[in-house]
């Protein structure tokens, strides 16, 4: 459970090229869920471990990237508090109403934050009808597949002004920032956020170009399984990035690969117990490399350079 | 096999007719792309054909190719296959060479 108003990112909608390519990655690489498809052709996707309806949707567009994320809020009362002070924060909200871009959520407020991202926070989400088991509960259903990814985990995102960006997230989503990186001149290069115990919901890098994502992040079980993802990436011909590695930055176990549309994934493991009365972790700009990728201690120019 | 031929350096590289052109660029490491996506949607293998055939395998993000400019032989490389010899020259579009200037990193 969140520590705050937001509980989690509960909902991506990614843009992709090729859709049947594409889609047949998540669900058969990934080991997603294929949980239906809306009548303009989108396909709603969740993890097998996810109790709610979907959490990724793929929309067949002539550009890869990210259309919006989604932050589920604790509850009715506090949807309405998020609206209120989004708005006093100075973004401009509007209301997508119950079941209609997407089935199975309630309204939703979107607005767009200093990045250039769009943002939309919920409350309301139906359970999906092949969630976990609740009655004495087996550890799955059905066999988990391929990189057998279990729930959605974070993404980080590139565009201008994150300063604003996270203390737009410290104070309207009531958020806080486990870990940041500045600039030799004290600007921001980098920040770490997170509505609970994980050591990141999400990340922004400052960038020129607004609206862009650098990754999305899904959790795997254990270092044993960031193993296996790097298998199936070899077996799927799939173009790897980095990893299997370890960050410094949030402890994180990881490989980065790209998707066939050329979105970048991450799929991650581990990664440290964040508190919000812990200290901030800061990082140098001159350590980033070591704090990304400990073991080399070296940035390669493709993490650093490729969004969508 | 086929031989890609870069512009600026005057290097080539061999590409067979069921590869992309990026991945035999990489493999080689003669010419000036060194990495990317490989899936058409990041831009960084942009360039121009100046010479040759080629095949459209994958779809090329609008983002960084338009249609007037795919039209006119800009392609991303991780998208083309060859069907003869190419000459190929770089072609980063603005948006590109801005963020090369412009990216924190440097």
């Amino acid at each position: 459970m969140g520590f705050c108003g937001t509980l989690r990112p509960g909902l991506v909608q990614l843009r992709v090229l090729d859709l049947d390519k594409t889609l047949d990655f998540y669900v058969n690489v990934l080991g997603l869920d294929e949980v239906g498809r809306t009548s303009d052709g989108r396909v709603m996707l969740k993890a097998y471990d996810e109790f709610d309806h979907h959490s990724l949707t793929l929309r067949k567009a002539n550009e890869a990237g990210l259309d919006f994320v989604a932050f589920k809020a604790i509850g009715p009362n506090t949807l309405e508090e998020i609206k209120e002070r989004t708005v006093a924060f100075g973004y401009q909200v509007t209301e997508k109403p119950a079941n209609s871009d997407q089935p199975g959520f309630g309204k939703r407020y979107s607005f767009k934050i200093s990045t250039g991202h769009t943002f939309d926070v919920y409350c309301d989400v139906d359970l999906a009808e092949k969630g976990p088991q609740i009655k004495n509960p087996d550890i799955w259903t059905t066999p988990p597949r391929g990189m057998r990814a279990q729930r959605l985990d974070h993404f980080l995102l590139y565009g201008p002004n994150i300063a604003e960006a996270e203390r737009f997230c410290e104070e309207v989503f009531g958020m806080f920032v486990p870990e940041i990186c500045n600039t030799e001149d004290g600007n921001r290069l980098a920040t770490w956020i997170t509505s609970s115990n994980k050591p990141h919901d999400l990340a922004f890098v400052e960038y020129p170009q607004p609206g862009k994502i650098h990754h999305l992040g899904f959790y795997l079980e254990d270092w044993h399984d960031v193993g296996n993802a790097a298998d199936w990436i070899a077996i799927n011909h799939l173009k790897l990035d980095i990893g299997p590695t370890r960050h410094a930055i949030t402890r994180g176990l990881s490989i980065y690969f790209w998707e066939p549309s050329g979105n970048r994934i991450e799929v991650y493991a581990g990664g440290y117990t964040a508190y919000p009365d812990n200290p901030q972790r800061v990082w140098d700009a001159a350590q980033l490399g070591r704090g990304l990728f400990y073991y080399s201690g070296e940035v390669i120019p493709s993490f650093l350079e490729i969004v969508t | 096999m086929f031989r890609v031929t870069v512009r600026e350096t005057g290097e080539w590289f061999p590409c067979g007719p069921d590869e992309c052109v990026l991945a035999a660029m990489i493999r080689s490491r003669r010419g000036p792309v060194a990495h990317g996506c490989c899936g058409g949607g990041c831009g960084v293998c942009r360039m121009q054909i100046d010479d040759g055939q080629y095949e459209k395998v994958k779809t090329m993000s609008r983002a960084h190719v338009s249609e007037t400019e795919e039209g006119a032989g800009i392609v991303l490389l991780c998208c083309v296959q060859p069907r003869s010899d190419l000459l190929i020259s770089k072609s980063d579009s603005a948006v590109l060479k801005s963020l090369k200037k412009d990216f924190a990193f440097g």
